[in-house]
């Protein structure tokens, strides 16, 4: 049998490397944690250069096709990679601070990233599910690594009985499709039905479980209700392991199984995603209002941008190019995820010693204290509320774009009117840093680095909204040529 | 009938059952009992596809090993079960609603359309056929790479329990046997030498 290494050897560098932190950093001492650390961000770096130096120009299988190593896969690992490597640099003196700076979060942060990775790329509904479990199983452990907070270890449970009954439905969901088609494979299962081989209600039955399951960890209502407790509770280095690259991967997760595998039942899941994707938009941006702690109220916010990311396939169902659908989910996703990252970073940031900075209050008259981080908030809110000039106009404004070439106006309608009644309270933020009188003064001390980097990731969402072509096109040639 | 169908609906009977035991049962040990019934119908289930290999990993490994575990960890807890049960039967009659109202709409989306009961495909029918053999030819081949996460998936469960196990309470006591053998005599006492002085009359 032909074995081709070279699709996993991200995942094989990057499991190599973990192994050897977990059992180099026993022999460092707390005063020299910080080697632990730079050691993970060197090992995300050689990730990212052999991703970048084993890019291929077509979709390889190998593994008896259980792994695909294609443009879009690349294209969402190195969005990984930098997710978590920005998350470490935000996180450092945060985690420090709440005595979480152990070599086991680096090691369970590098195992969730492995999971991802192995879902970005998975072919085979196999490896679909063991990656979604090797990411979940490390995100709850982190959850629950701050013991002596109540509410981490409550998150933490909560986290892990919802994860484990969405687990649960995915598996029943996927053992229902190889009943009816006979195969674990994805191109198989497309094979199967689209050659009439398959028990169709049997399909669309699994595909209800795939869907809920799917939604469960989106976090799309009516499934959300984690979100907010677990995003709340969670140290938040980790809620941003949790909001950042699961979604990508969640992402590919939808693209390779409903997409690609279930194609020809397009017409069921499309509909589904559909209803998915309003009462998200509804609920999520709704609900938001009404919070007080910041965390929480990005957690809705969370809600409601999975909504909008979920329009992009539902208007894949177009009979031109679906393609402009997908690559416009893509796109928000990338655009969600960079943005996220640093709208939680902030909250690390200000955040001292015994000091949470998750209150909404807390970013009162940050303009007096620090007009460059009020700017660069300033240009996150503006990213998530989608005002033009930042990412997040342009994420918005091309899924909506893509939902009425299909005809869906109604669906552009409601999306828009959801994304005002998010402008509030993105907007309430601005006008609380700008207008009002800082409730305390103290100085905020950043690292050199994370400074920097915080800068480079505010600066990024703007020049993305104002050169938002390359990422675009980026994200079409991709699924062009993966698909 | 035929006596293998026969056999599946005792087995799915009983299955059934235990499971439902497994989370009404008041004693927490018997739980842990109608699980150990549960996996062994499991088992037969499974005997009867012909997955022998399937069936003796669960009985030996689950049953055998990790029941055994759950029996020993839930003899240590001292848990009183009866305070996590409160609300259990009030939440009853909705749960049980809603719960028996999805399996019937289930049902009823089956039951129709679904009257497929030819047995699996497969070579399970031919004379000399192992399934563990066929297992094992495929296991480190065709599905090396899922057998390599499912590693990891344990190595992370290992590093998950000594992360979120292993650590030093502030208030715990605990002793040194080495410093206490290394002590020495100027460790611990210090001779002082105070110089006489008269009794100061004014203090009381």
């Amino acid at each position: 049998m032909e074995l081709n290494l070279y699709p996993v050897l991200p995942e094989t560098l990057l499991l190599c490397a973990v192994s050897l932190l977990l059992i180099a950093d026993l022999f460092v001492s707390d005063a020299n944690r910080h080697l632990s650390y730079w050691f993970t961000q060197l090992t995300l770096l050689a990730c990212a250069a052999v991703t970048l130096a084993t890019w291929q120009p077509a979709p390889i299988h190998t593994f008896s096709n259980m792994v695909v190593d294609d443009w879009m896969s690349d294209v969402l690992k190195l969005g990984s990679y930098l997710s978590v490597s920005l998350m470490l640099f935000y996180g450092r003196d945060y985690m420090r601070d709440r005595g979480l700076f152990k070599g086991e979060f680096f090691s369970l942060t590098l195992f969730s990233l492995l999971g991802v990775m192995v879902m970005i790329s998975a072919n085979h509904l196999l490896t679909l599910y063991l990656g979604l479990e090797l990411m979940s199983l490390s995100l709850y452990a982190l959850v629950a690594m701050h013991r002596d907070r109540r509410e981490c270890a409550e998150a933490a449970m909560k986290y892990f009985v919802l994860g484990a009954l969405a687990s649960g439905l995915l598996l029943y969901g996927m053992s229902m499709i190889y009943g009816a088609t006979g195969t674990l494979d994805i191109n198989g299962i497309f094979t199967a039905i689209y050659g009439g081989r398959a028990n169709m209600s049997l399909l669309v039955f699994g595909l209800v479980f795939l869907v809920s399951g799917i939604a469960f960890k989106l976090g799309a209502v009516p499934y959300h209700m984690w979100v907010p407790d677990v995003y709340d509770g969670a140290p938040t280095a980790v809620t941003v392991l949790i909001g950042t690259a699961p979604k990508l991967a969640a992402f590919a997760f939808v693209m390779r199984l409903l997409v690609t595998g279930l194609q020809p039942l397009v017409a069921d899941w499309h509909a589904m995603l559909l209803i998915l994707s309003v009462l998200s938009m509804i609920v999520g941006n709704l609900t938001a209002i009404a919070q007080t702690n910041l965390k929480r109220m990005l957690a809705y916010s969370t809600i409601a941008n999975m909504g909008f990311m979920l329009l992009g396939f539902v208007a894949g169902i177009s009979r031109q190019d679906p393609l402009i659908g997908y690559s416009a989910a893509m796109f928000y996703t990338i655009a969600y995820v960079m943005t996220t990252v640093a709208s939680f970073g902030i909250i690390m940031l200000l955040s001292r010693k015994g000091f949470e900075s998750d209150k909404i209050d807390d970013l009162k008259g940050l303009n007096q204290r620090s007009p460059w981080y009020a700017f660069l908030v300033m240009i996150i809110m503006f990213s998530l509320a989608g005002v033009p000039l930042t990412v997040g106009f342009f994420a918005k404004l091309t899924v909506i774009e893509a939902v009425i070439g299909v005809g869906y106006y109604w669906l552009a309608v409601v999306a828009v009117m959801a994304s005002l009644v998010g402008a509030y309270y993105y907007l309430r933020i601005v006008k609380l840093m700008y207008f009002d009188e800082p409730v305390d003064n103290s100085a905020i001390t950043v690292r050199g680095d994370a400074h920097f980097v915080f800068s480079v990731n505010g600066m990024a969402l703007l020049v993305l909204g104002i050169i938002p072509q390359p990422l675009l096109m980026l994200c079409y040639k991709a699924l062009h040529v993966s698909f | 009938m035929e006596f293998k169908v026969i056999v599946f609906w005792i087995l799915a009977v009983v299955l059934v059952f235990a499971s439902l035991r497994v989370i009404t049962a008041r004693n927490s040990v018997h739980a842990v009992l109608y699980l150990v019934l549960a996996f062994f119908n499991a088992a037969g289930i499974w005997m009867l596809l012909q997955a022998e290999f399937l069936a003796i990993a669960l009985v030996l490994v689950y049953v055998g090993a990790v029941m055994v575990l759950f029996l020993f960890v839930l003899m240590m807890l001292d848990i009183n079960f009866d305070s996590m049960r409160v609300g259990f039967r009030s939440h009853i009659p909705l749960a049980a609603g809603v719960g028996v109202l999805t399996v019937v709409q289930m049902a009823m989306v089956l039951w129709t359309k679904v009257q497929d009961t030819t047995p699996p495909v497969g070579a399970t029918g031919q004379a000399g056929y192992s399934n563990t053999k066929s297992l094992g030819m495929v296991i480190y081949t065709q599905y090396v790479y899922a057998v390599e996460i499912a590693a990891v998936i344990l190595l992370v469960a290992i590093v998950a329990a000594i992360a979120l196990t292993l650590r030093r309470r502030k208030e715990t006591k605990y002793q040194n046997p080495s410093q206490q053998i290394g002590v020495r005599r100027a460790d611990r006492v210090r001779i002082l030498n105070i110089a006489a002085s008269p009794r100061d009359e004014t203090k009381p």
